[in-house]
C-alpha cells in the first residue's frame, strides 16, 4: 500500500514537473519569438493588449483561427508571411500566449 | 547712485503723468497707471560686473551717452509699464543680449513683479511651459526669446500652440537698424524680418519702431491672441528701442485692454441644427477643443443631457467627465456608425472622425479608407478654426464635406443651441429620451467593468504594464485635489479610462502638433499655475520627450514647482518601433533588432538612460528606476510626500511600451 502510493506519487510528481518543465520551455521559446518577431510591440509583452493591439492572451482564439489572421490580415495589423515569421515559430507564440496566467482582480483596488 | 536712479524714476513718472495729462484720449490710460510705486525707492542693486565706461556704453549700444538725466530712462522701462497694465503673472526667458535691456528693466525696474521672470534652458521648453500654463489658468504668458537663433528654437514649440489653439506672447529681441547695431554676434542674430519665420503659425506679428507702437501692438498682440480661435502672436522687440532713452516730453500711452466676444455661430444655422438634433434618433456628439473653460465643460454636458446623446470626448480639452453615463468615447466607432445626426465641436480633424483610415497594403500602399457613417447621416460642425486657416502647414487636415457647418466658437455657441433644441424637442419625446439614458447608463456600466477586467491583465509583468502603473498612482493621489498635466493616450489612456475626471483642470489635453518635446515643459507651465491654486500635479512622462531638453527639470526644481514626474520609461520612440515593424512586414523582411530589443534607430537602450540620476543632478528629488510592480508604491507615496512639501520629484518606472 505505501509501495503503491509511494510508486503512484512519485509518478505523479513526474509528470507534474514534465509538464511544467515542457510550459516552461515552451514559455521562452514562445515569449523570445513574441518579442523577436515584435508581436510584444503592440499587443504588449504579455499580450496584454494596448492602445495600440488589442488583447491575445490569456486565452488567445484557436490556433487555426489565430494563424490565418496573422497570416492574412487586412486590418491595421500588418499580415506576417510565412518567409518572415515560420509556422515553427507561431506556434511557440501561440503556446506562450496560452500560457498566461488569468487577469487578477482588480476591482477592489481601482474601485473600492 | 541709489538718488540718481530714484530720482531719475521720479523724474520719468513725472514726466509720463505729464505727458498722460495732455495726451490721453477715449479708451486710453497713462503709463505711470501700471507702475508700481513700491519700486520707486528700491536700494541699489549690487553690481555683478563692474559697469562700463562711456566709451564702452557707447560703442555697445551706437548711441551718444551724454543725454540729460532726466531724459536717460531707457524705452525698456516704459515696456515693463505695458506689461504690466496686461497683468501677466509670469515671463520666460533663456537670456539673451537681444532683449538684455528689457531684461534689465523687468527685474530692476519693474521688481520682477507681474510679471516674474522664470529661467528656461531652451526657447521650446520655455514655449511648452506658457503652453501648458495657458490650459490650467486660461492666461497667457509671454515668452521672450534671442533674436534668430532663440526665436528658431522656439518654433516647434510655437507650432504645437498654434495646432492646440492655444495663445502664447513671443517677444523676440532683434537689432533692427544696421546702422547702429554692434558688429559681430548681434549681427548674426538679427533679421530683417525676424517673425517671418514662425509668420505660418502664428495669428498676428509685429516690429514696433516706437514706444507708443510698442504699447499698440502688445496690446492688440494680446487681444488678437486672446479672441477664439486662441493662437500665438509675436513681437520683435528692437534692440535699440529698449536701449535708448525716450525724448523728454514724448507722450506716451498704454491703451486699454478690452477682451473682445469670441465669435457665435450664425443664429439660424443654429436653429437649423437644433432641429436636424432634437429630431434624432441616434444623435452623436463629438466634442475636441470644445470647451475652452469650466463652463464650457458644462454646457457641453448640458447638451449631452438635454438630449440624452452620447459624447465622445476626443480630449483636446476636458469637455465631459469621465464618469458621466453620457461620456461614451469608449465606443466612438460603433456610435459613429449607427448615428443618424452627428455634431462636432471644434474638431481638429472631422474627416478621420467619421471615416476610418486602414494603414496597410491596400489602395496601392496608400491604405484603405472607409467611410464610418451610414450614407443618410446628417454631420453639423462648429468651429472657430474655419475664421483663421493659413496655406502651408496642413493642421486643417483633409476636407470633409458637412450638412450644416458654422464658423463660430463652439463654446460660446451651446447656450443659443441648447435653447433652441429645448425648443425644438417634440413633446412626444420624453419617453424616448429616458429610454435612451437608460441605455447610456447601461453601456457606460459595461464599458466600466470591462476597463477594470482589462487592467488587471498582466498585472504582475515585468516591465510594467501601464494599468498596474496607472492604478498605482491613482492609489496614491485620489485624496488630492490632482490635475493630471500629460495626455495620457501613451499609457493606452489609463487614466482617462479608470479615474474620475470631472474637473476642467484634471486634463489638459496634448501637444496640438505632435511635436515630441511638448511634454516636459507642459507639465511644469501647468504644475507652475496649479501651485497657486494648491493643487497636486502629476505628469506621466514619455521618457524620447523629455530627452529633446531634460533642462526644464531645473527649471522645475529651481522655481519650486511641486510636480510628481512618473516615467513611462519604455526605453524607445515607441511611435516609431511600430512604423519600422510595419514597414518590414510590408516589405517582407524580419525587423533588424541590432542587436536591441527593436529596430535600429527607434530604441533609447545600450546604455540606458538612469532618469533617477539625470533629475537628481538637475536639483530633483528622484527614486528608481523601478522594474518591480511591488517596489511601485512605496516610492509613488515617498515622492509623493516630496511634492506635497513645495518641490517637485521624479520616479522613474520601466513600463510596458504603451
Amino acid at each position: 500500500m505505501t509501495r503503491s502510493f509511494l510508486q503512484f506519487a512519485s509518478l505523479s510528481f513526474a509528470v507534474l514537473v514534465g509538464s511544467s518543465l515542457q510550459a516552461t520551455a515552451a514559455d521562452d521559446t514562445g515569449h523570445a519569438q513574441f518579442l523577436k518577431y515584435g508581436c510584444w510591440q503592440c499587443h504588449g509583452t504579455e499580450g496584454q493588449g494596448t492602445s495600440a493591439g488589442p488583447k491575445l492572451a490569456p486565452e488567445p482564439l484557436p490556433y487555426e483561427a489565430f494563424s490565418a489572421f496573422v497570416r492574412s490580415s487586412s486590418r491595421q495589423m500588418p499580415p506576417f508571411r510565412e518567409q518572415v515569421l515560420p509556422d515553427q515559430d507561431l506556434q511557440a507564440i501561440h503556446a506562450y500566449l496560452s500560457s498566461r496566467p488569468p487577469a487578477v482582480d482588480v476591482k477592489k483596488f481601482i474601485d473600492p | 547712485m541709489a538718488n540718481a536712479r530714484g530720482s531719475s524714476r521720479r523724474v520719468f513718472l513725472k514726466t509720463v503723468v505729464a505727458a498722460g495729462a495732455t495726451g490721453t484720449v477715449a479708451g486710453a490710460q497713462v503709463a505711470n497707471a501700471a507702475a508700481p510705486a513700491e519700486h520707486l525707492d528700491l536700494p541699489p542693486p549690487k553690481p555683478s560686473a563692474l559697469p562700463p565706461n562711456a566709451q564702452v556704453a557707447a560703442a555697445e549700444v551706437g548711441q551718444v551717452p551724454n543725454a540729460p538725466e532726466e531724459s536717460r530712462k531707457p524705452g525698456s522701462d516704459f515696456m515693463v509699464d505695458v506689461m504690466k497694465s496686461l497683468n501677466f503673472d509670469y515671463l520666460l526667458t533663456n537670456p539673451a543680449s537681444s532683449v538684455r535691456s528689457f531684461h534689465e528693466s523687468l527685474i530692476n525696474y519693474g521688481g520682477n513683479k507681474m510679471p516674474e521672470m522664470l529661467t528656461c534652458m531652451h526657447e521650446e521648453s520655455a514655449i511648452g511651459m506658457a503652453h501648458g500654463y495657458f490650459k490650467i489658468t486660461g492666461k497667457p504668458i509671454p515668452v521672450l526669446v534671442h533674436g534668430t537663433v532663440g526665436l528658431q528654437h522656439a518654433t516647434m514649440g510655437i507650432f504645437n500652440a498654434w495646432c492646440d489653439r492655444v495663445p502664447i506672447i513671443v517677444i523676440g529681441g532683434n537689432h533692427l537698424d544696421a546702422a547702429t547695431r554692434p558688429p559681430g554676434v548681434p549681427t548674426f542674430h538679427a533679421a530683417q524680418d525676424p517673425n517671418a519665420i514662425i509668420r505660418d503659425f502664428t495669428k498676428w506679428d509685429d516690429q514696433p519702431v516706437s514706444l507708443n507702437h510698442f504699447a499698440q501692438s502688445m496690446v492688440r498682440a494680446y487681444r488678437i491672441a486672446m479672441t477664439p480661435p486662441y493662437e500665438p502672436v509675436a513681437i520683435s522687440l528692437d534692440a535699440g528701442l529698449q536701449e535708448v532713452p525716450y525724448p523728454k516730453g514724448e507722450k506716451l500711452q498704454i491703451p486699454k485692454y478690452v477682451a473682445s466676444a469670441p465669435p457665435q455661430a450664425d443664429a439660424a444655422a443654429l436653429r437649423e441644427a437644433a432641429k436636424l438634433l432634437a429630431e434624432a434618433e441616434n444623435p452623436v456628439i463629438i466634442a475636441d477643443r470644445a470647451a475652452r473653460t469650466l463652463a464650457g465643460m458644462r454646457l457641453v454636458t448640458e447638451l449631452a443631457e438635454t438630449l440624452q446623446a452620447p459624447v465622445i470626448d476626443q480630449l483636446g480639452r476636458l469637455n465631459i467627465a469621465t464618469n458621466h453615463y453620457l461620456n461614451q468615447s469608449a465606443r466612438g466607432r460603433a456610435l459613429i456608425a449607427q448615428a443618424d445626426v452627428i455634431l462636432g465641436l471644434e474638431l481638429s480633424d472631422f474627416w478621420g472622425t467619421v471615416n476610418g483610415y486602414i494603414d496597410n497594403e491596400d489602395n496601392h500602399g496608400h491604405g484603405l479608407q472607409e467611410r464610418g457613417t451610414k450614407p443618410s447621416a446628417k454631420l453639423i460642425s462648429i468651429s472657430a478654426t474655419e475664421l483663421l486657416s493659413k496655406s502651408n502647414f496642413q493642421d486643417f487636415q483633409r476636407f470633409q464635406p458637412v450638412d450644416i457647418g458654422m464658423a463660430g466658437d463652439a463654446e460660446a455657441s451651446l447656450p443659443l443651441l441648447i435653447e433652441y433644441i429645448k425648443s425644438a424637442l417634440p413633446a412626444g419625446k420624453k419617453d424616448a429620451l429616458s429610454q435612451r439614458a437608460e441605455r447610456m447608463k447601461k453601456a457606460w456600466a459595461e464599458n466600466r467593468a470591462r476597463s477594470i477586467a482589462a487592467a488587471g491583465i498582466a498585472w504582475d509583468a515585468q516591465p510594467i504594464s501601464t494599468a498596474r502603473l496607472c492604478a498605482e498612482i491613482w492609489n496614491q493621489i485620489k485624496g488630492e485635489d490632482w490635475s493630471m498635466v500629460s495626455r495620457d493616450s501613451f499609457h493606452s489612456s489609463w487614466p482617462t479610462r479608470l479615474w474620475p475626471f470631472d474637473k476642467y483642470y484634471q486634463f489638459i489635453g496634448a501637444s496640438g502638433g505632435y511635436g515630441v518635446g511638448y511634454g516636459a515643459p507642459a507639465a511644469v507651465g501647468a504644475a507652475l499655475a496649479n501651485r497657486a491654486f494648491g493643487r497636486f500635479s502629476l505628469n506621466i512622462q514619455s521618457d524620447g520627450d523629455l530627452m529633446y531638453a531634460p533642462g526644464v527639470l531645473w527649471t522645475a526644481a529651481h522655481h519650486k514647482i511641486p510636480l510628481l514626474n512618473v516615467m513611462h520609461n519604455n526605453r524607445g520612440y515607441h511611435q516609431e518601433v511600430m512604423h519600422v515593424q510595419r514597414m518590414s512586414n510590408r516589405h517582407d523582411r524580419v525587423a533588424n533588432l541590432g542587436g536591441g530589443s527593436v529596430p535600429v534607430g527607434t530604441g533609447i537602450e545600450n546604455p540606458n538612460i538612469d532618469y533617477a540620476r539625470l533629475a537628481s543632478s538637475l536639483g530633483m528629488w528622484s527614486a528608481g528606476p523601478i522594474t518591480d510592480p511591488k517596489d511601485l508604491a512605496p516610492a509613488l507615496k515617498r515622492a509623493v510626500e516630496v511634492v506635497k512639501s513645495g518641490e517637485p520629484a521624479l520616479v522613474d518606472v520601466v513600463c510596458q511600451p504603451r
